[in-house]
């Protein structure tokens, strides 16, 4: 399979705002490689879907640019629609229609016929492990089967790139780990260009081999997942004080604490980063006793992508997943 | 080319699924008979009254009403079967496909007029086996079944737009039962305009839905008046290509609202 590594998607300075006011793309400006996957990871309503959107053709831009597969999206969006598969958000099957149907109708709106595309609906039908199920009506499958026919038929027309809007919400573990063995298996041995959203930190750190985190319409970090953690000095302490109000506390006792980072906070959970854990650790405790705040738990952990998440957006990513929730 | 093939791969796709829903069919087969024989029975006595002066029976006269107004009951819910496929991100599919927008809104309109044809052809068989005498034949018959479809692609079109627009189904609901009551009885769907008031006999002479009842009625005489006749057909084929031509243009605005 013939491979491209120069950027196959590139925007630059996407905005969108939608009526009403609200902004949802804020300048986002990204580049993706041939033959690789890039991960849009943030929280609900930060901006994913929207710039999904826009790559895809759906959602037209305030300003700014945008290529997919050689073609701009405003200029030329038929040619961008022939080279990309699309996954949405929500599993976009035709429920009354069977397996194999969705399909065939999918094929055919990219003009595939006859023995061509009967045998592409067979082989993606196995590679996806659903050949029983294809002449039931969907309607009767489960979640995850659907999922995977979602999948499918974003592949029939053997798009060059492959767009799946948060692939795994509402999988079970098992389904998951399938779906994922799947998306890895189409960039390595497909060379398929995949750009995938999450708000499932382990899913861009597992498949991604670049991502960007985005927050309230802006990409706050940008890089491969390793570089992203490595650039975090050292280990993560948490502290975990018994109230919300012994917090800022906390945080001012260890900001004068040597061989820590700026700590942040965030409710009960007091975070700071250390080159040696291991002797900090005990300075940390001492020094918080001194001070009289109780700690109601203390760990350190190895950089993780949450750690890269808040640093970058200054919020802990569960709580701003819960924020634009609420 | 492929705008109609791909025209027929949707409306394929609603076939299928309209044949699949039994409880579908039946309602659609037993709904314009409830019509032909509620309204038979109704307004029998209309052909009583002094003045009332066209039509072999009153049946002959009620066949193009009841006919016309199943076009426009039954493909103004055109909009739910958009509403549903918003909901299932099905749109959003094709949108992001190579797919003509014109193929999305007329290959679903291609399904709620076979559905239409199906009803025309038990609604003529019924209304021949009670005692119609329909004297203009099967031509005249077929004139006005092509009068009832293309009231039916209008109204379709124009659900499936207001669907597109507001995406939401009590508005499809709402503008369907805002529409289709007043466009039927502001006509001669079944009464005569000589017998009605007359704001509502002038109102009619702007209602499409009239110029079909009109134009299908005159079919099934015995000598029907053909250059009474196309001149609606035309009138009325122009607005079926409109409405279609808007709806396939509310795909824009839908896709500024997403």
């Amino acid at each position: 399979m013939q491979r491209d590594h120069t950027g196959v998607i590139e925007a630059e300075g996407l905005v969108k705002t939608y009526p009403g006011g609200v902004t949802a793309l804020d300048g986002i400006s990204l580049s993706v490689r041939g033959g690789t996957i890039f991960a849009l990871l943030g929280p609900n309503g930060a901006g994913k879907s929207t710039t999904v959107k826009v790559l895809t053709t759906l959602s037209r831009p305030d300003s700014g640019t945008a290529v997919v597969a050689g073609h701009d999206v405003l200029r030329n969006p038929d040619r961008v629609r022939r080279s990309i598969g699309v996954v949405a958000q929500k599993a976009a099957v035709d429920p009354s229609a069977t397996g194999r149907e969705n399909l065939r109708l999918q094929g055919r709106i990219h003009g595939m016929a006859g023995r061509r595309l009967e045998s592409r609906i067979a082989e993606l039908l196995e590679q996806f492990g659903l050949p029983d199920a294809a002449d039931r009506i969907v309607q009767g499958w489960s979640g995850g089967m659907q999922r995977k026919l979602d999948v499918a038929m974003g592949l029939v027309h053997r798009p060059s790139v492959l767009f799946l809007d948060e692939p795994s919400t509402g999988l079970d573990p098992e389904a998951r780990a399938t779906l994922w063995a799947e998306i890895s298996r189409l960039a390595a041995d497909e060379g398929l260009t995949i750009f995938l959203t999450t708000h499932y930190l382990d899913e861009a750190d597992r498949l991604a081999s670049r991502l960007a985190i985005v927050d309230r319409g802006r990409i706050v970090a940008e890089g491969a997942p390793e570089a992203l953690k490595a650039e975090l000095r050292g280990d993560a302490i948490n502290v975990v004080v018994g109230s919300a109000d012994a917090g800022p506390d906390a945080a001012r006792v260890l900001e004068r604490i040597e061989g820590l980072g700026a700590p942040t906070l965030d409710g009960t959970l007091v975070s700071a980063r250390a080159d040696h854990a291991a002797t900090t650790v005990p300075a940390v405790l001492s020094a918080l006793d001194a001070a009289g705040v109780a700690v109601a738990a203390i760990t350190v952990a190895r950089p993780s992508l949450d750690d890269v998440y808040l640093r970058h957006t200054g919020r802990a990513f569960r709580a701003a997943a819960l924020e634009v929730n609420a | 080319m492929t705008a109609l093939a791909q025209t027929g791969y949707v409306a394929g796709r609603h076939l299928r699924f309209f044949i699949r829903q039994p409880w579908f069919v039946v309602m659609a087969l037993i709904q314009p008979v409830i019509w032909l024989l509620l309204f038979g029975a109704l307004f029998k006595s209309v052909a009583q009254i002094p003045g009332f002066t066209s039509a072999a029976t009153y049946l002959d006269y009620l066949v193009p009403g009841v006919l016309v107004m199943t076009a426009l009951f039954g493909c103004g819910w055109s909009g739910m079967s958009i509403i549903e496929d918003i909901d299932r991100s099905i749109v959003d599919r094709f949108l992001t496909t190579p797919i003509h927008r014109s193929a999305i809104i007329v290959g679903l309109n291609v399904y709620e007029l076979v559905a239409l044809l199906i009803q025309a052809v038990i609604i003529g068989g019924l209304a021949w086996l009670l005692g119609a005498k329909f004297e203009g034949g099967i031509l005249g018959y077929g004139a006005l079944t092509v009068c009832a479809m293309l009231v039916g692609a209008t109204v379709a079109a124009f659900s499936d737009a207001m669907a597109l627009i507001l995406r939401q189904r009590e508005s499809v609901i709402g503008i369907n039962t805002m529409l289709t009551m007043p466009l039927t009885f502001l006509s001669a769907a079944f009464m005569p305009l000589a017998l009605v008031p007359d704001w509502i006999a002038t109102a009619a002479r702007f209602n499409p839905v009239n110029w079909a009842v009109e134009a299908g009625r005159e079919a099934l005489t015995a000598s029907p008046d053909w250059s009474m006749i196309v001149p609606r057909v035309v009138a009325l084929a122009v607005l079926a290509i409109l409405t279609t031509a808007w709806a396939t243009r509310t795909f824009r605005a839908y896709q500024k609202g997403i």
